[in-house]
């Protein structure tokens, strides 16, 4: 069973220089009780991606081609209220500053219990289940916690308290968009646990954002990765990580400095800039900064299922 | 390699709270350290920690409460800003975000000559230090005429170094200089910075909690818990034998991009202690999977050997697994 499913989806923003063609047919997949990586560089289009499977584009922002498949509905045609109610029920979403996602002025119980404003159960069962609910993140004295605010709670408690939050009302799927980014080696390990062992038990599915890729490695059973707002390469986080096809993966990897096993003063580098979205090259999109080009990369380069689930965007995938 | 600066027991301190029920909090708890000319050191630590606070306080932007910092032999902690002036442009400061640090109104060009007017400095001629200081960050001449927001992320860090280097500074403090950066570009902004050091011989501090960016540039690394340096030494010695409890916990933690590597990890209670409400005795021990008796009251004295120091009673032998065996895989 698939949760989300994103067809051929392309999103143009309108901008002084022009169009900016900020997705370009990217398709892949949230299957069912899955966490699904999406990794790549600042300006790659994670967040428009976000911001389109949640029906939030800015105003110039549009979506012009491909759908969004969710639980059965195509996202991209529901009007506003739908949408509203979609969101924070069925999809519900994590960002990398809790601070930015809690009420400075209301307590915890409060925006907790207000969450839950559907459910027509009455203010204690409501408060119960918060408390429960903050248990299950492991925040020590739930109870009391509930009429805390949320300045009175450390960086890491405060995104636990945000997840929690964001599974109350067991949503299908949980966009995590770089959770962990402010935390430390320690805390940030300690929240990927818990939010692995959350999606167990709430049975949802994660799209986890990140370009962190220790993290992704760690957490995710597939990965998706972008550059210059395609999908050059998604499969499992095995077949990625150990078998990238495509150039741009592959170099991702060697970069990370957590790669070079020996001391380096001189870490790997991808030369050259992400190209222009508003004029896109007519052929592969990393042509311009790839080691291995060949002729046939001034075409626009196929989707190859190199395996079962494994696709780079490549014409070199072909060939090996 | 001669010393350009010594830091004694700095305390920084900040008033919180309501007007009546004032109470101060040490964001930094007696830091001690030195640098040397041509040496990276790097502050690591969960946020929070005081890192970013220490920094501001080298740089003279945050009063200290106690202690003593020297630059170059000159003891600037009290210091006023006219004569701490002359001293700042030897030694300048990288802020965290890299577009957010630049002026959204002024051109890459007028940002880089800034530092000069700043400092009144006529000698140079801005027409011609701006392309040569853009293109020692590699970046071409045109992007002077461009404003931050026309800039990538790796680009507006570029100028942040531009502007860093501009007045050939002895020290550079960079906090955070590829937070929110690529992986590649992150190599680039690393590559740049150790360029630069080994060709002017600059002094460096790097604030980051991305570990394996520091086994990468710096020679001593320190590791900052609730406002103290818990574990100082050389980098190499501390990434292969941390002797810290924490330290260990922080490498063991350290996510790695291989999804088959097993996983061999100190598991910590992640309950961060308030500012407010430290710990008595070892401020570590509400976290420690060693704690023993004498850790809940007993303050730790750095144990010191020639090239680390360790706060704890009981340091680490190399390979260390704790007691209870509580072991994440």
């Amino acid at each position: 069973m698939t949760v989300l499913s994103i067809k051929d989806l392309n999103v143009t923003f309108s901008t002084e220089g022009g169009r900016l063609h900020a997705l370009k047919d990217v398709s892949f997949d949230v299957p069912e009780r899955r966490i699904v990586g999406v990794v790549g560089e600042s300006g790659c289009g994670k967040s428009t991606l976000i911001n389109a499977i949640l029906g939030l584009l800015a105003d110039n922002g549009r979506v012009d081609a491909g759908s969004i498949t969710f639980e059965g509905e195509d996202l991209t045609r529901l009007g506003p209220a739908r949408m509203q109610e979609l969101r924070g029920q069925r999809i519900s979403t994590v960002f990398q500053d809790p601070m930015g996602a809690l009420n400075p002025v209301l307590s915890v119980g409060r925006q907790m219990r207000n969450i839950q404003y559907r459910s027509g159960r009455s203010r204690s069962e409501k408060d119960a289940r918060s408390e429960a609910m903050l248990r299950q993140v492991r925040i020590p004295d739930a109870q009391a916690a509930l009429a805390r605010y949320p300045h009175e709670f450390s960086g890491g408690m405060r995104q636990r308290v945000a997840i929690a939050m964001a599974l109350m009302m067991r949503p299908a799927l949980l966009i995590a968009d770089e959770p962990t980014t402010a935390l430390d080696a320690t805390l940030e390990v300690a929240t990927i646990e818990l939010l692995r062992e959350l999606q167990q038990d709430i049975a949802c599915s994660v799209l986890f954002i990140s370009h962190h890729l220790g993290v992704i490695a760690e957490l995710c059973d597939d990965v998706v990765v972008m550059y210059a707002g395609e999908v050059v390469e998604r499969g499992t986080t095995r077949q990625v990580f150990h078998t990238p096809r495509h150039p741009y993966a592959r170099r991702l990897l060697e970069c990370d400095p957590a790669r070079q096993s020996g001391r380096t003063r001189h870490l790997p580098t991808i030369p050259g800039e992400i190209p222009d979205l508003r004029q896109r090259p007519p052929g592969c999109v990393f042509a311009t900064r790839c080691d291995q080009r060949v002729d046939a990369c001034d075409k626009v380069p196929p989707d190859v299922a190199v395996e079962t689930g494994h696709v780079a965007r490549c014409v070199l995938a072909e060939a090996r | 390699m001669s010393r350009i600066l010594e830091i004694r027991d700095v305390e920084v301190t900040f008033e919180v709270g309501p007007l009546m029920r004032r109470r101060s909090i040490l964001g930094v708890a007696g830091v001690s350290f030195d640098l040397h000319s041509g040496e990276t050191f790097a502050i690591v630590g969960e946020s929070g920690s005081g890192k970013t606070t220490l920094a501001c306080a080298i740089n003279g932007l945050q009063g200290i409460s106690a202690g003593s910092i020297r630059f170059d032999e000159h003891r600037i902690d009290t210091l006023g800003a006219r004569s701490m002036k002359p001293l700042r442009r030897r030694m300048s400061m990288m802020f965290q975000d890299p577009v957010g640090s630049l002026s959204p109104r002024m051109k890459v060009g007028n940002l880089i000559a800034e530092p000069f007017r700043i400092h009144g400095i006529v000698d140079k001629n801005p027409s011609v230090e701006v392309p040569r200081l853009l293109s020692l960050v590699g970046l071409t001449p045109e992007f002077a005429d461009r404003y931050p927001h026309q800039l990538s992320g790796g680009q507006a860090r570029r100028v942040g170094v531009a502007r860093a280097i501009a007045l050939d500074p002895d020290l550079i403090i960079a906090d955070e200089p590829t937070a929110g950066l690529d992986v590649s570009v992150q190599g680039e902004v690393l590559n740049l910075l150790n360029d630069l050091r080994e060709r002017l011989g600059l002094a460096m501090i790097i604030i980051t909690h991305n570990l394996h960016v520091v086994h990468h540039v710096a020679d001593r690394m320190a590791v900052m818990y609730l406002g103290r340096f818990v574990e100082v030494g050389d980098t190499d010695e501390i990434f292969r034998a941390p002797r810290h409890p924490y330290t260990a916990a922080l490498l063991s933690a350290n996510p790695e991009p291989d999804p088959d590597k097993a996983r061999d990890r100190i598991a910590l209670p992640a309950e961060v202690p308030s500012l407010l409400a430290r710990p008595a005795g070892c401020e570590f021990h509400s976290r420690c999977p060693w704690v023993a008796a004498r850790c809940m009251s007993e303050v730790p004295e750095f144990v010191q050997s020639e090239t680390r120091k360790v706060a704890c009673h009981t340091p680490l032998e190399p390979g260390a697994r704790p007691p209870e065996l509580e072991v994440t895989q």
